[in-house]
């Protein structure tokens, strides 16, 4: 199936080529559009054919261009057969989405030649067999997503947003760089089966998964490497956040299972640890974010950082397992990190289309301008509600499947040997549960403020239901949200071939169970009936509702209501008043933000009086027009980026003076260099 | 000349081509210590002398023809024209009775020790399994490379920069030479980039007068208000 995926490559980037000669026309929208979804099925079919081939070992396809010695290696194994079933399903609905979407784009041809090459790079990234092929196309993913949030670059934010991105994304391939080149030794071979028949020494492997864990961080969202993602994500166009927050960080996981659990040779036991506490950490501080930003796309954004974050603690501890041996359990650990991928992408790219409707429709992508959304759009308010609901670890949604799998994962745990795992792996658990917790209040912020109440704004009063193909690519997605969460053993097959591949274990079939149970471990362990629990559900929300509407009154009455202590909004004439005392997602959050942010945030709120500046309090009884502050900062610039800017400068003005030399002293530093390097020649060559 | 190969032994031939290239060394240390500028040219022409010596002996002991023309433009050109345009243009900057304050004289020639010594011992690591007398072949005119180095970087005046620019690469050449058999195209473009060098500094030289009535390289560091 390898050919198919080159074939499908070489279509994006025909695809791309139309866009570029003919992107001011408003056919070309549909055509490159249509063609993405189109090659994106194919490619997606080819994935799921591969999966089902079974252990049929895949000939690597070698091409006969790049590097003359090495030519360029392609080869599709279970793993990159998942995340390329991943990636596409994204990219088809994103597509989908974007049919529609895309035409209230004011200049399209700023979009259009990149977004079929950024696919066709995910593509070749996850099929490519040697460290040059990956790191080019790894490198052209991020150009041509750099390109893509540059579509708006009219904006300061947006600039400011593609300058952070760039400088992130090349430090991150930097480090990857680094990391193959450590893997392909003194002899420089690249291609991966090399890597992977010559056994790395445990020193050599450590700094590889350290520099992997930085190059693939940066580019997923681990906290602190995440400063970039939050300003590059929400500034692209909505299709291409999507894109970028489900399906990019992605690759990146798929870049790090890669090279660590398949390249780096043996592993050791605290590897598990540093990359659990970074995704905990990650998890946590995430929805911390989330939950203080008022800008949807920017919550959805730190969201992402969130569920990189669940996912890193399950790679973490599938790395803890294998390096103890106990397969099973780190076969459950990468079920459910992969898992969680998976569904991570299918909620978050549907919560971003979703995004995308509300700032076309209303005009402003701040929380508090919006509000009672769910009566204008009434249509594509329910794939957002089943999305949320999925983000937020709902059952019978699949982000409760997999979460679920994660904490049975993390339930393992005492059985490891080492203390520092057992002390860490119980605290990271914690933390998952206390991300999950506040993951739940952010997307009942975040849909309640939005969707639910009256609207507190003019334009959100006007807004109006976005286009078919919009609603499509979100009903399905929502759609498989519900079937990956109702039948989670389907994927947790699915799932298996890759954990036997990778660990030489899988976590035992799910096929024949009654029910449609899952029983990760065993039966006296834990099982989970999805399939009940979404009967139970339904059956009993369903006479729920009925016996209020049957027996409870239905008589509407109109009643004066407390107004907060304001004068005159009792009467019912004047219901415009009573919107400013909805609550705001400030207010909402606040409680959270006081206790868990007061610290590490540095989060303070502040009342301001409009009167006189010199005023803290106006006199009793006075009204004076005030406003509501919320500062926070981001303690990653204060605590890394900020010195290291300042170092880096110091730095150069110190390398400025080598500009300003005399000849002599110059010709002297060659001379230098050259003897220094032939002592070292002479000495230890 | 072919006909003397038979005559003699390999082993006294490649002998006299290493005296011939230890000569040359020996020269370039003489050039470290002149402090006038009119004999560090003069030793100069005595360096290219013997780099065409040496790379006859080449040419007879390989039966390579085209060596010939290498010795020859060494001794006809290097030999000759350029130290003679050098004095001429010495005199005509009226420099010629110049001394030279050359820091340290002793301290410059234990470094070319010190240098000499560096690339005796990287050729012995780098070419164990070649041959003695090549491997010191190709050490000497590692060292002559050096050494014409040193010179550039220890003198001021530009004259004594170009002399020792034109030493080190009368040491490639002898490297080259030593090698079997240098494409003449290489040869040529080097000589010719060599002239090409001479001409430019020389067109320098004047320019540098011009401006600030002496050679003396610092004082374009003065100019560029960049001492330090």
């Amino acid at each position: 199936m390898t050919p198919v995926i080159l074939f499908c490559a070489l279509a994006w980037f025909a695809l791309g080529g139309i866009g570029m000669l003919w992107g001011r026309r408003d056919v070309t929208r549909v055509v490159v559009y249509g063609g993405t979804l189109a090659v994106a099925g194919i490619a997606l079919l080819a994935a799921f054919f591969q999966l089902g081939l079974g252990d049929a070992p895949v000939p690597t396809l070698v091409l006969p261009l790049g590097l003359p010695w090495l030519g360029m290696n392609f080869h599709l194994d279970d793993l990159a057969a998942v995340f390329l079933i991943i990636t596409n399903l994204g990219a088809a609905a994103a597509s989908l989405y974007a049919i529609g979407y895309g035409r209230h784009e004011h200049e399209p041809w700023r979009i259009l030649p990149f977004y079929p090459v950024f696919i066709a790079a995910m593509n070749l990234v996850i099929v490519a067999a040697d460290a040059y092929d990956f790191l080019v196309f790894w490198e052209l993913m991020s150009l041509a997503s750099w390109a893509l949030v540059m579509a708006h670059h009219n904006q300061q934010e947006t600039r400011r947003a593609g300058v952070t991105y760039l400088l992130m994304a090349d430090a991150g391939t930097l480090a990857l760089l680094l990391a193959f080149g450590l893997l392909a030794g003194a002899h420089g071979h690249y291609d991966f089966a090399a890597m992977q028949a010559a056994h790395p020494s445990p020193a050599v492997g450590a700094v590889v998964m350290v520099l992997v864990l930085i190059g693939a961080g940066s580019k997923a969202g681990l906290v602190p490497l995440h400063v970039w993602l939050p300003r590059a994500h929400p500034a692209a166009p909505s299709q291409v956040s999507a894109l970028m927050s489900g399906v990019m960080t992605k690759v990146a996981i798929y870049a790090f299972i890669r090279i660590v659990f398949d390249l780096a040779g043996p592993v050791a036991w605290w590897w598990g640890l540093v990359v659990l506490i970074a995704g905990g950490v990650t998890a946590v501080l995430g929805v911390l974010y989330a939950l203080m930003e008022d800008d949807i796309k920017t919550i959805l954004a730190y969201s992402t950082i969130e569920n990189v974050g669940l996912i890193f603690v399950g790679l973490g501890l599938a790395l803890a397992f294998k390096a103890d041996g106990m397969v099973v359990a780190a076969a459950l650990a990468l079920t459910a990190a992969l898992f969680h991928a998976l569904n991570h992408m299918l909620f978050k790219s549907t919560l971003f289309f979703g995004a995308g409707a509300i700032q076309h429709a209303t005009g402003t992508r701040d929380l508090s301008k919006l509000g009672g959304l769910i009566r204008r759009m009434q249509i594509s308010a329910v794939p957002m509600l089943i999305a949320a609901m999925a983000i937020a670890a709902l059952p019978p949604l699949n982000g409760f499947a997999s979460e679920w799998l994660l904490l049975q994962a993390i339930l393992l745990s005492p059985a490891l040997p080492q203390f520092g795992l057992k002390l860490a792996v119980p605290a990271v658990g914690a933390l998952v549960a206390l991300s999950a917790a506040f993951a739940a209040a952010c997307f009942v912020r975040f849909f309640g403020i939005a969707y639910l109440g009256r609207p507190r704004s003019g334009a959100a009063a006007a807004a109006h239901e976005t286009d078919v193909f919009s609603r499509g690519a979100m009903i399905g997605l929502a759609a498989l949200c519900i079937a990956a969460g109702v039948l989670p053993g389907l994927v947790v097959d699915l799932l298996a071939p890759v954990t036997q591949s990778l660990l030489g274990a899988h976590v035992p079939s799910q096929r024949g169970l009654s029910w449609l149970t899952i029983i990760p471990v065993s039966a006296s362990r834990s099982s989970y009936d999805p399939l009940l629990i979404f009967i139970f559900i339904a059956v009993s929300g369903s006479l729920a509702a009925l016996a209020l509407h049957r027996f409870g009154s239905r008589v509407i009455r109109r009643a004066p209501f407390w107004g907060c202590g304001f004068r005159g909004l009792e009467e019912a004439s004047a219901p415009d008043r009573a919107i400013g005392t909805q609550y705001s997602p400030s207010g909402l959050a606040q409680p959270i933000r006081r206790v868990f942010a007061s610290v590490v945030f540095r989060a303070r709120d502040d009342v301001v009086f409009r009167a006189r500046d010199d005023e803290m309090m106006p006199a009793s009884g006075r009204p004076v027009p005030t406003s509501f502050v919320s500062r926070w900062i981001d303690p990653a610039w204060g605590l890394f980026y900020t010195p290291m800017v300042a170092l880096i400068g110091q730095i150069a003005d110190r390398a400025n003076r080598l500009q300003f030399l005399s000849i002599r002293r110059y010709l002297g530093f060659v001379f230098a260099a050259l003897v220094a390097l032939l002592a070292w020649n002479a000495l230890w060559g | 000349m072919g006909f003397l190969a038979p005559l003699l032994s390999t082993e006294t031939s490649l002998s006299v081509a290493h005296v011939l290239a230890g000569g040359l060394v020996l020269v370039s240390f003489m050039m470290l210590y002149q402090d006038r500028l009119s004999s560090v040219i003069n030793v100069l022409a005595l360096h290219s002398a013997v780099l065409g010596f040496a790379v006859g002996w080449q040419a007879i002991i390989q039966n390579a023809p085209e060596l010939y023309i290498t010795a020859g433009l060494a001794l006809g050109f290097k030999a000759i024209v350029i130290p003679l345009a050098l004095h001429r243009m010495v005199e005509k900057l009226g420099i010629h009775r110049q001394v030279e304050a050359v820091g340290g004289i002793s301290l410059t020639m234990l470094a070319g020790i010190g240098l000499v010594a560096l690339s005796m011992v990287v050729m012995l690591r780098t070419a164990a399994h070649a041959d003695a007398l090549a491997r010191e072949d190709v050490a000497l005119a590692l060292s002559v490379i050096l050494l014409g180095m040193l010179m550039m970087v220890t003198r001021r005046n530009a004259v004594s920069q170009i002399a020792g620019f034109m030493s080190l690469e009368n040491g490639l050449i002898l490297a080259a030479a030593g090698a079997q058999g240098m494409p003449l195209v290489v040869e040529i473009s080097v000589a010719f980039s060599i002239l090409i060098a001479f001409i430019v500094i020389g067109v320098f030289l004047f320019r540098i007068r011009e401006r600030f009535d002496t050679v003396d390289s610092t004082t374009l560091d003065a100019f560029r208000g960049e001492m330090q």
